[in-house]
C-alpha cells in the first residue's frame, strides 16, 4: 500500500503492507529508533509518540491509520544541543537510568503538562499509568514532570 | 502481524458494501482492542474496514435532558468535553477512569460498547443511564444490548452511529480497578432519575447488567446502608485470577454502597 505520513514536520511517501504498525515504519523505514518497543502488547508505553499533539501508543496503530495525523516522535521535540524542557528536566532530576522507557515517558509527560493546568504527585503518577519503567522506581520521573509543570505554571502566572 | 486488506470508507453505505463483499471482515475504530487481539491472533479478519472517516459517527450534542455521543468519540474527548461534563459529569468521570491516557486518546465509545468486554467501564454507564444505541439499522435500548461475554445484540455488519444518554438528576460510579490494567474487577453505576433509580454493574458477570434487587432496595430507602446487607447472588459471576465469583459478589455490594455515598454528596 502506498501511504503518506507526516512525521516531525516532513511528509514521507512509503510503500508498506497494510498490516505494518506505525512504530515499525518509524523505526525500520524512517530510522527513527528513539521510539522503542517494550511489550508490543499496548501495556508499557515505550512506543509513545504524539498524533496531532496527543500521546498514543505507536505499537497499537497501523501506519495507514496515521495518514491524516501529524506524528511527532522524540526526535522531533529537541536535540542534544537544544533539549526540550521535559528532556532537560529528566536529565536534571535523574529521571532515567537505562533510558529504555524514557522517550515514551517524555512524550506522555509532555501530553500531561500540556493538557492539565494543575498537577500533583498523585495526578502525575496517575497520568503516567500507561508507561512502565523497570529501573528508576518512578520517584525521579515524577519530580522531573512536576518541575516542568511548576515552571509552566510560573510562566503562565508571569505572562 | 499477518496480512489483511485495509479499507477506509468515507460513508456508511460504502462501509456496508465493503463489509458485504469481503470474506471475513471486521470494522476498526480506535483499534485499542482490535489491534492487540489481531497480534495475538484472537481475531484474524481478511479485511479491516476503518470507520474513522465516516462522519455520521462523529460529534457530541449536549441538550439539557440528553447527551448524544458519536461512536467515534474517544474516551479523552468525552472526559474533556466541557458542556458534557457539566450536564452529565458521571459519563466524563467514567471515561477519565478508563485505562491510561494513551488508550483514552485512541479508544472510542462505540468500540468499547461493541466489544462488550466484561470488565469494560462504559457498559455500566449505558445500562444504568438507560441509554439508547442508534445504529445504521435500528435503535436498541441498553437493556437489550449486552447479551453475553463479548456478545451484543449487534448483527455482524451493524454499525453503532451514536449513543443517546438521558440525563439523570444525579449519578455516581464506583469501580474496583485492576491495578495493572485499570479495567473494572467490578464497577457499579447508580443513577437517580427522581421517579426511578437504575443500577448498572460491570465486571461481575459475563456482560454488564442491571441490579434490579439493588434498585428496589434503593427505591425503598435511598441510602448506602440500604445495600449493606443486600443479597447479591454470585451465580454466573466471573471467577478468574483477579477475583473469585464470591469476592465479585461482595464487591458489587461494596461498590454499590460507595456509588450511593458519592451520589448523595451531590445536593439537588
Ligand atoms: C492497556 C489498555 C488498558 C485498558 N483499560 C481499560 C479500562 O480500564 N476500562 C475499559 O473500559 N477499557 C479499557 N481498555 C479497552 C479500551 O477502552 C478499548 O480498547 C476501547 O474502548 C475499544 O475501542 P476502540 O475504538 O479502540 O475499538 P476497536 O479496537 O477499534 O474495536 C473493538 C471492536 O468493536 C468493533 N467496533 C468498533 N467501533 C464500532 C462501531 N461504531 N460499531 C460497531 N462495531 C464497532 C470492532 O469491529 C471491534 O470488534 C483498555 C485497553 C488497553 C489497550
Ligand atoms: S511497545 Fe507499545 S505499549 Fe509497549
Ligand atoms: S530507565 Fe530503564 S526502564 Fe526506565
Amino acid at each position: 500500500m502506498r501511504i503518506a505520513l507526516s512525521v516531525n514536520g516532513c511528509v514521507h511517501e512509503l510503500d508498506v503492507p497494510a498490516h505494518t504498525l506505525l512504530v515499525d515504519v518509524l523505526r525500520e523505514h524512517l530510522g527513527l529508533t528513539g521510539t522503542h518497543v517494550g511489550c508490543d502488547t499496548s501495556q508499557c508505553g515505550a512506543c509513545t509518540v504524539h498524533a496531532d499533539g496527543r500521546a498514543i501508543k505507536s505499537c497499537s496503530l497501523l501506519a495507514v491509520q496515521a495518514q491524516d495525523m501529524a506524528i511527532t516522535t522524540i526526535e522531533g521535540i529537541g536535540d542534544a544541543e537544544n533539549l526540550h524542557p521535559m528532556q532537560a528536566s529528566f536529565r536534571e532530576h535523574h529521571g532515567l537510568q537505562c533510558g529504555f522507557c524514557t522517550p515514551g515517558m517524555i512524550m506522555q509527560a509532555i501530553d500531561l503538562v500540556e493538557n492539565n493546568s494543575e498537577l500533583s504527585n498523585i495526578s502525575i503518577r496517575a497520568g503516567l499509568k500507561g508507561n512502565l519503567c523497570r529501573c528508576t522506581g518512578y520517584h525521579n520521573i515524577v519530580r522531573a514532570v512536576q518541575a516542568v509543570a511548576d515552571q509552566r505554571k510560573a510562566q503562565g502566572a508571569a505572562e | 502481524m499477518y496480512s489483511f486488506q485495509y479499507h477506509a470508507p468515507t460513508s456508511l453505505a460504502e462501509a456496508n458494501t465493503l463489509f458485504a463483499q469481503a470474506d471475513d471482515p471486521i470494522y476498526i475504530a480506535g483499534g485499542m482492542t482490535l489491534i492487540p487481539s489481531m497480534k495475538q491472533r484472537l481475531a484474524q479478519p481478511s479485511d479491516v474496514i476503518d470507520l474513522a472517516a465516516v462522519d455520521e459517527l462523529r460529534g457530541v450534542t449536549v441538550n439539557p435532558d440528553s447527551v448524544v455521543v458519536g461512536a467515534l468519540t474517544t474516551h479523552n474527548q468525552v472526559a474533556e468535553h466541557q458542556a458534557l461534563g457539566s450536564v452529565l459529569p458521571v459519563l466524563a468521570k467514567v471515561a477519565a477512569g478508563i485505562g491510561d491516557n494513551q488508550v483514552r486518546n485512541r479508544g472510542t465509545l462505540g468500540g468499547s460498547l461493541a466489544n462488550s468486554d466484561p470488565a469494560a467501564d462504559y457498559p455500566a454507564a449505558v445500562v444504568a443511564l438507560g441509554a439508547t444505541f442508534v445504529t445504521n439499522q435500528r435503535r436498541i435500548h441498553a437493556d437489550e444490548f449486552f447479551v453475553d461475554l463479548f456478545e451484543t445484540a449487534l448483527s455482524p455488519n451493524e454499525i453503532i452511529l451514536r449513543v443517546e444518554f438521558p440525563v439523570p438528576q444525579r449519578a455516581a460510579y464506583a469501580k474496583f480497578a485492576n491495578q495493572a490494567s485499570g479495567y473494572a474487577v467490578v464497577g457499579v453505576l447508580v443513577a437517580d432519575f427522581g421517579d426511578s433509580i437504575r443500577v448498572g454493574v460491570t465486571g461481575a458477570g459475563p456482560c454488564a447488567f442491571r441490579a434490579c434487587g439493588m434498585e428496589q432496595l434503593l427505591q425503598a430507602d435511598f441510602s448506602a446502608g440500604a445495600l449493606a446487607n443486600s443479597d447479591v447472588p454470585n451465580a454466573g459471576f466471573n471467577s478468574d485470577l483477579h477475583a473469585s465469583a464470591d469476592y465479585r459478589a461482595h464487591l458489587v455490594r461494596v461498590m454499590g454502597q460507595r456509588a450511593v455515598q458519592k451520589l448523595l454528596e451531590v445536593t439537588l
